[in-house]
C-alpha cells in the first residue's frame, strides 16, 4: 500500500507540475505584456499558441494514450471552429453579454466537434493502425471541403441553404449572409484573449489528465498496450477507443471555437492537411503521451517560424533543422541516457531517501 | 449438477484447414483438466474458440450451463472466463498494480463523469481497486513491485502477474497456455504449487495446456490429448499417458 501511495504521489506531483508551468508562463506573459516591453508579433501569438497547445493535447489524447494514428485532427478544429463562430454570428444581437455568447459558443464548438468524432469513430474505429490514419486523413479534407460548397443566410424568414452561390439564397433584403462559401464566416466578433485561451489549456489538461488516472483511462491504455489482452479480460474495447476519440475530438472543436474568435474572417482552407500534420508533429516531438512535452512543443514551435521571420528565405530551412535537433536530443538513446545520468546527479539525495 | 464446461462436437475450418474437428471435451466443476498434444495439435486454437476470440464453424460450448457461443471476447469474460496467453500479452507500459486494476473494471465502477471530476466515488472505489489488486498480488508475491512497469519485470513474474490478472475477473474457470514455458524445473515446481493453490483458494476451475510432462501428470487430474485437431485420448492422467496412441504421437517410446 505505501507503494502505490507513493506512486500515486508522484504521479499527482507531476501533473501539479504541469498545471504549475502553465500558470507560471501565463504569468510571466501578462508581466512582460504590462511592462509594455512585448512586441506586437508576439503578443498577437498568445492565442494562437494556446489553440496549438490545446490540440496537441487533444491529438495527444488519441496518438499517445488510445494508441491509434489520426492525421485528420484539423477537421475538428475546423468543425469547432465554424459552428461555434456561425453560433456567435446568429446570437449576436439575441445576447449581447459577450462573455456568456463566447462561453456557449466554446461548448457548442466542442460538442459539434464530439457528435463528429463519434459519428466518424463509429465506422472508423474498426480499422486499425495505417487504416485509421488515411481515413482520418481524408475526413478532414472532406470536411474542409463540404464547408467550402455550403452558403448559408439568415433573414426574417428564418435560415436559406444554397450550395449554388449567395444569390441563389433567396433572401430578403435585410437578409445577413453567415456563412459565405469559400469565403467563410466574415466579421466575427474578436472574443478570444490570452487569459480564455490559457483556462481553456488547463481544462483540456485536468480532462485528459484525470481521465489518464481513472478505470476509464486505464481500459483505453490497456487496449493501446495490448488489444486481444483488454478483450480476454471483458474490455469493451469499441466503447473505450470511442470514448477517447470524442473527448479528444471535443477539444481540438474547443480549440478551434478559440481560433474562430480571435479572427475577422474564418475560411475553411485554414484547416487544412498542414494543420493536422502540424499537431502530429507536436505530439510526436513533445513525447508521444507525455502531455506536458506536447504544450512545450506546441508553444516553441509556434513561436519559433514568427520569431525567425528577420531571416526571410532561410526560415523554414532553421525551422526544419530546429526540429531534427529537437527530435535527436529528445529521443536518442544516448541523448536519454545522458539526460538520465544527469537527472540522477541532480536528484541523488531525494532518491536515497526515497530507498 | 451440470460441468463447469461442456463441449460438444467443437470444430472450425481455416479454409481447407481443418484445425480442430469434433471435439467433445467436458471439465467438471473445481477440476484440474490438461489439454496436450503434439505443435500444431489445435490447443491453442480450442483456447481461442472458448474466448471467442475464433468462431467455431459447429458445435455448442456451455459454460455451467450457459451457452457461450457466438458471444464477443469481452462478453465470455464477463460470464466468466479468463485465460493467459502463450506469448505473454501484459499491458507492457503499465504499471503491475494497474495491470490488475485494468482487470477490476467489470466489477469496480463509477462514471465518466466520476473519473474527470474524480469525485468522492472515484476515490472511494479507486481505493477499493487498490486493495483488492494488491490482495491479488500478494498472493503471487508481486506486491512489492506494484509500481513497477509491467515491461520491467523478469518473465518469471510475469508469468504470474498474468495469472493474477486472469484471476482478478473474478472467473470461473480459468485456462492457462502453456504456464511452465522458458521456466527452469525449480520455478516450474513452484508453479504447481501455485496453480493447486489458485484452485484451492479462489474456487476456480483450471484448464490448462502444458508441454511439461512433469507439470501435467504432477498436477492435472484429467487430460485430453489432441492430434491434428482430434482426440486422440481421453481420460484420467496416468490412464492416458499409458496409451499407447499418445506415445507414438507425442510422448515418444
Amino acid at each position: 500500500m505505501e507503494k502505490v501511495e507513493k506512486m500515486k504521489q508522484k504521479n499527482f506531483r507531476s501533473n501539479l507540475i504541469t498545471y504549475a508551468i502553465v500558470i507560471l508562463a501565463f504569468a510571466i506573459m501578462e508581466a512582460w505584456k504590462a511592462s509594455g516591453n512585448l512586441s506586437s508579433l508576439l503578443s498577437g501569438l498568445l492565442v494562437p499558441i494556446c489553440v496549438y497547445v490545446v490540440l496537441a493535447i487533444s491529438l495527444n489524447l488519441v496518438v499517445g494514450i488510445s494508441g491509434e494514428l489520426s492525421l485528420g485532427h484539423a477537421g475538428f478544429m475546423c468543425v469547432g471552429a465554424f459552428s461555434s463562430a456561425f453560433f456567435s454570428k446568429c446570437t449576436e444581437e439575441v445576447i449581447t453579454f459577450m462573455p456568456l455568447r463566447f462561453f456557449l459558443a466554446i461548448l457548442i464548438g466542442a460538442a459539434v466537434a464530439a457528435i463528429f468524432g463519434l459519428l466518424i469513430g463509429i465506422p472508423v474505429l474498426r480499422l486499425r493502425g495505417d487504416y485509421l490514419a488515411i481515413v482520418t486523413l481524408a475526413f478532414g479534407e472532406i470536411i474542409k471541403n463540404v464547408i467550402n460548397i455550403f452558403y448559408i443566410g439568415l433573414d426574417e424568414n428564418g435560415f436559406h441553404v444554397s450550395t449554388q452561390d449567395q444569390f441563389s439564397l433567396n433572401m430578403e433584403a435585410d437578409g445577413q449572409i453567415i456563412l459565405g462559401g469559400p469565403q467563410g464566416i466574415t466579421s466575427i466578433t474578436k472574443c478570444s484573449t490570452f487569459l480564455v485561451g490559457v483556462i481553456l489549456i488547463l481544462i483540456s489538461l485536468f480532462i485528459v489528465l484525470n481521465l489518464i488516472n481513472s478505470r476509464d483511462g486505464r481500459s483505453i491504455m490497456a487496449i493501446r498496450d495490448n488489444r486481444i489482452a483488454a478483450e480476454s479480460i471483458g474490455i469493451n474495447v469499441t466503447k473505450y477507443k470511442l470514448m477517447a476519440f470524442t473527448v479528444s475530438a471535443a477539444l481540438a472543436g474547443a480549440a478551434g471555437a478559440l481560433y474562430s474568435h480571435n479572427l475577422s474572417t474564418l475560411q475553411a482552407s485554414k484547416f487544412n492537411f498542414n494543420t493536422s500534420i502540424l499537431a502530429l508533429v507536436f505530439v510526436v516531438l513533445g513525447g508521444i503521451g507525455n502531455m506536458r512535452g506536447s504544450i512545450i512543443a506546441a508553444v516553441i514551435l509556434t513561436v519559433l517560424p514568427e520569431m525567425l521571420r528577420f531571416l526571410s528565405d532561410y526560415r523554414m530551412l532553421i525551422y526544419a533543422i530546429v526540429l531534427i535537433v529537437m527530435m535527436l536530443v529528445n529521443w536518442s538513446p544516448k541523448a536519454l541516457e545522458m539526460r538520465e545520468r544527469l537527472m540522477s546527479r541532480f536528484f541523488h539525495k531525494s532518491a536515497k531517501e526515497g530507498e | 449438477m451440470s460441468a463447469m464446461l461442456e463441449v460438444k462436437n467443437l470444430g472450425i475450418s481455416f479454409g481447407g484447414l481443418r484445425a480442430v474437428n469434433a471435439l467433445d471435451l467436458t471439465v467438471e466443476k473445481g477440476a484440474l483438466y490438461g489439454l496436450i498434444g503434439p505443435n500444431g495439435a489445435g490447443k491453442t486454437t480450442v483456447f481461442n474458440l472458448l474466448t471467442g476470440v475464433y468462431k467455431p464453424s459447429e458445435g455448442t460450448v456451455l459454460l455451467d450451463g450457459e451457452s457461450i457461443v457466438g458471444k464477443s471476447t469481452a462478453e465470455i469474460c464477463r460470464c466468466g472466463i479468463a485465460r493467459t496467453f502463450q506469448n505473454i500479452r501484459l499491458f507492457k507500459d503499465l504499471p503491475v498494480l494497474d495491470n490488475v486494476k485494468a482487470a477490476l473494471q467489470n466489477e469496480y465502477k463509477y462514471s465518466l463523469f466520476s473519473s474527470i471530476f474524480h469525485t468522492p466515488k472515484y476515490r472511494k472505489v479507486e481505493k477499493e481497486m487498490d486493495e483488492k489488486a494488491l490482495e491479488l498480488l500478494k498472493v503471487f508475491d508481486l506486491d512489492g513491485v506494484a509500481d513497477y512497469k509491467a515491461s520491467n519485470l523478469p518473465y518469471g513474474r510475469q508469468r504470474k502477474l498474468e495469472i493474477a490478472r486472469a484471476l482478478a475477473t473474478d472467473p470461473k474457470l480459468l485456462l492457462l497456455d502453456e504456464p511452465a514455458a522458458g521456466m527452469n524445473p525449480n520455478e516450474t515446481k513452484e508453479l504447481m504449487d501455485t496453480i493447486h493453490f489458485v484452485r484451492d483458494h479462489f474456487g476456480v476451475t483450471i484448464l490448462l495446456i502444458e508441454h511439461d510432462m512433469k507439470l501435467v501428470s504432477g498436477i492435472c487430474e484429467e487430460l485430453t490429448v489432441l492430434n491434428f485437431g482430434e482426440v486422440l485420448s481421453q481420460g484420467k492422467t496416468a490412464t492416458v499417458l499409458r496409451d499407447p496412441q499418445v506415445i507414438t504421437a507425442y510422448l515418444g517410446e
